[in-house]
């Protein structure tokens, strides 16, 4: 069996076999898995409306996918995304309500605002990793704490004690009419295009770039990369930094797109955390994170529709998602196998 | 098969019931706990619940009597000699009661006088009535102490003969599938102008102690410099000080006339230094990326690769396939194949070709043919002459006797961080040598020889 092949044949295996599993799951529970998969069908293609409504839940995750992989490539594990998130959204949330401009102007201005807010937040843990050798998944999962706080402490400020930022003007929403008219007034923005565009600019990067073949040597190998003269420490902040920009964006794509404003945060979003898995999905590809943040973000939307439908409760939902991703991060396991059988054939 | 049975040896635990034992290249040992807690780790006899290390020490101690193997039970292995540990590791498989025991190049890292110990000891061993598998790429090593001599090469059995119906010359063939030259042939070296010059220098290791130790040194064009010295001596600290990894403490380090002393690795790079790393894996590649980028390693950023921040590695490739072809590195998919997929010697050949071809006025071997089979040391050794006889100038650092005696034109031992003496190739013996590298004084610190080693 070629390797090609394999490498198609592992993602679907592990989502058909996950989906093998979730209907089991469903039987177990008492519930039709059939008229489970039916609602999770419908919920992502039914009409416009929810195509539209599936594409705008796509959108964050496939910037909070390249966010991890950008790290994972880099030789970083980046859990901050969740945090670096935060701070892009609340910038975004700010620059869109605080300042009237031209939409020309304005709308590149809010998402300049959310990179460089995320790449700041990034920043901290990428400066402690590089000079002080403190490990950076412990940094970042600190901060996520701290950047849910700060946004919500910033929300009362500027909204002078309310409970969300006001509105953004239209100068700085990503939202058409266009998108409006074919998809039943879904709230499906521009922001896919950005999301196309930075799966292209992270591809650029890593494969075409100086400094992503920098990037890419100090992560596999530190010493290796100074006895080459590179410079370890600024390689490692550069990693974080650009990593917390895609994710700042994914940020922006929740201020300007999906809500319009940023309200006060009980707990995590999850889009920054599940960007693990979409990267691990994606296989830390910037292509394979796009497939990976569709697959992710259809499932995560239709699955919304499997309790109304179908009566079958969140919890299970969540299950069902779960065992896809779990048979696609243990694709490991099922490559081994194709190779023993792919073996076995040829012996014949 | 095993005794006439055939057994199916899955993990390490069936080979040591069976009664084979192993004795490896980088010991298995515990540094701060004593001889004989080392050789019970893993089969601790108890008595109540409790370790008794009474009776293990007793009977560690007897054994070590019964083959002469002159060992401390009670001894921490942090305090003693490299030598000491590796009959340490002998005593452990005997404890464990092994027939058959293996050498994993045992002699890497041990002095002359502690090889033939050794020797000693092995010969002790099969008069006992064991038997002992020795697997190395020494054919000094085969030749005095094995009976029978199987030659592996690409993982396949080449043929089995009688050691004492055989030669050395024969044996290299048979590894190699060619004839090989022992004697490197080399011309008359004329140097020049210094190169390298190192005064009083002083570096510490990363625990903060002086490894280097007002350690003065030059380097001619034209010439190869052998430092000769047993690993631990300051020879890393030294290396990496000059190519900038490691910080100077003291002292100072010129390159053509210039001062590089504290500069950055790529400034001194760019002032014309060739480093060929002790650790390939470590320093020398990048091993999950192509072997076509990791001959980029040193050179990427630089046109005509790189231009404006934009990296062509249609160019990367085509200038990687020229290394390939000159230095013979062989790999299964040219310059696409992953570093790490290829063997050890083609690794190293693909870094020699990176660093040589870079034309560097000095270029510093450490240990560049480490572990590597006769027809790659030879391939290695030539091209480290060549440089020479093109006027640039080499030093070679290396554990290796025979290898500092043939590729030298001037030897300077390395002892205690800093060089004791410079000879001169052809004045020199393996036993003089041998001393120096001991600190000179034999009787008394023979068994302290290897204290300094990590």
């Amino acid at each position: 069996m070629n390797k090609r092949l394999i490498n198609i044949l592992v993602p679907l295996i592990s989502i058909v076999l996950g989906l093998v599993i979730g209907a089991i799951v469903m039987a177990v529970s008492g519930f039709n898995p059939v008229d489970g998969y039916m609602a999770l069908w419908n919920g992502i293609f039914m009409d416009t409306y929810t195509l539209g409504e599936t594409v705008r839940q796509i959108t964050p995750y496939v910037f909070s996918g390249l966010a991890v992989a950008f790290a994972f490539r880099t030789g970083l594990f980046n859990i901050g995304v969740e945090g670096q998130l935060i701070m892009g959204w609340l910038a975004a949330a700010y620059v869109g309500q605080a300042f009237e401009l031209p939409a020309i102007i304005h709308v590149p201005l809010a998402l300049i605002a959310a990179a460089v807010a995320g790449a700041l937040w990034a920043f901290i843990p990428g400066l402690l990793k590089a000079k002080l050798q403190v490990h950076e998944v412990i940094v970042t999962i600190m901060l996520n704490y701290t950047a849910l706080h700060v946004a919500n402490a910033f929300i009362e400020m500027i909204s002078g004690g309310g409970e969300r930022t006001d509105k953004i003007h239209e100068s700085a929403s990503l939202r058409s009419e266009f998108f409006e008219s074919i998809t039943d007034y879904s709230r499906m923005h521009w922001g896919f295009v950005l999301a196309l565009i930075a799966v292209m600019v992270m591809w650029f990067i890593l494969e075409k770039t100086t400094r992503g073949y920098e990037l890419k040597a100090v992560g596999f190998n530190k010493h290796a990369s100074q006895y080459a003269g590179m410079n370890v420490s600024k390689n490692i902040i550069l990693a974080m930094v650009i990593s917390g920009a895609f994710a700042g964006l994914g940020g922006a794509m929740e201020a300007l797109g999906t809500f319009e404003n940023m309200t006060k945060l009980h707990a995590s979003t999850g889009i920054g955390f599940d960007g693990i898995a979409v990267a691990l999905l994606g296989a830390n590809q910037p292509f394979g994170v796009l497939l990976g943040a569709i697959l992710f973000g259809s499932l995560k939307y239709g699955g919304l529709n499997m309790p109304s439908e179908a009566g079958v409760p969140t919890e299970i939902v969540s299950i069902v998602i779960a065992l896809i991703i779990f048979f696609v991060a243990s694709g490991y396991v099922i490559r081994v196998a194709l190779e023993r059988f792919g073996k076995r054939k040829e012996v014949k | 098969m095993f005794h006439g049975k055939e057994v199916k040896i899955t993990d390490p635990n069936v080979a040591n019931k069976l009664g084979i034992g192993m004795v490896h290249q980088h010991f298995m040992l515990v540094e701060n706990f004593t001889v004989t807690e080392n050789i019970i780790l893993g089969a601790e006899p108890t008595k109540m619940a409790t370790i008794n290390i009474k009776d293990a020490s007793k009977k560690v101690q007897q054994l070590s009597e019964k083959y002469g193997l002159n060992v401390d039970a009670h001894a921490k292995i942090e305090d003693i000699s490299v030598g000491m540990q590796q009959r340490v590791e002998i005593l452990k498989t005997l404890y464990r009661g092994a027939d058959i025991l293996i050498f994993d190049e045992p002699t890497a890292s041990l002095t002359p006088q502690e090889i033939s110990e050794l020797i000693q000891i092995m010969k002790r061993l099969i008069e006992e009535g064991k038997s002992i598998i020795l697997i190395t790429h020494k054919l000094k090593e085969i030749m005095e102490v094995s009976d029978r001599v199987t030659v592996i090469r690409k993982g396949k059995g080449i043929g089995t003969v009688t050691t004492a119906e055989t030669n050395p010359t024969q044996l290299a063939e048979l590894m190699v599938g060619r004839q090989v030259v022992f004697k490197t042939e080399k011309k008359e070296a004329h140097p020049k102008d210094v190169v390298l010059q190192i005064d009083s220098l002083v570096v510490a290791d990363n625990r903060g102690i002086d490894k280097v130790k007002g350690l003065n040194l030059s380097v001619r064009a034209g010439e190869i410099v052998g430092i000769a010295g047993i690993d631990g001596n300051g020879q890393s600290e030294l290396i990496e000080a000059i190519t900038g990894l490691r910080k100077v403490k003291e002292g100072k380090i010129t390159l053509n006339g210039q001062d590089i002393t504290g500069l950055k690795p790529r400034k001194i790079t760019e002032s014309g230094l060739g480093h060929i790393p002790q650790d390939r894996h470590k320093h020398g590649l990048v091993l999950d990326f192509t072997i076509g980028h990791n001959i980029a390693l040193q050179t990427y950023y630089q046109a005509p690769i790189s231009k404006a921040g934009v990296i062509d590695y249609k160019k990367v490739n085509e200038i990687a396939r020229k290394v390939i072809e000159e230095y013979d590195v062989r790999s299964g998919n040219g310059e696409a194949s992953i570093a790490r997929s290829l063997s050890g010697g083609n690794q190293q050949k693909a870094i020699i070709g990176r660093e040589i071809s870079r034309n560097p006025d000095l270029l510093i071997a450490a240990l560049p043919t480490r572990g590597l089979d006769v027809g790659a040391i030879e391939f290695i050794h030539r091209r480290l002459i060549e440089q020479r006889d093109n006027g640039k100038a080499v030093l070679l650092i290396s554990f290796e006797l025979d290898e500092v005696m043939n590729v030298s034109d001037r030897i300077a031992v390395i002892y205690d961080g800093s060089i004791i003496d410079t000879v001169l190739p052809h004045e020199t013996s393996e036993q003089e040598l041998g001393l120096l590298m001991a600190g000179q004084s034999l009787q008394e610190n023979q068994n302290k020889v290897g204290g300094e080693n990590e």
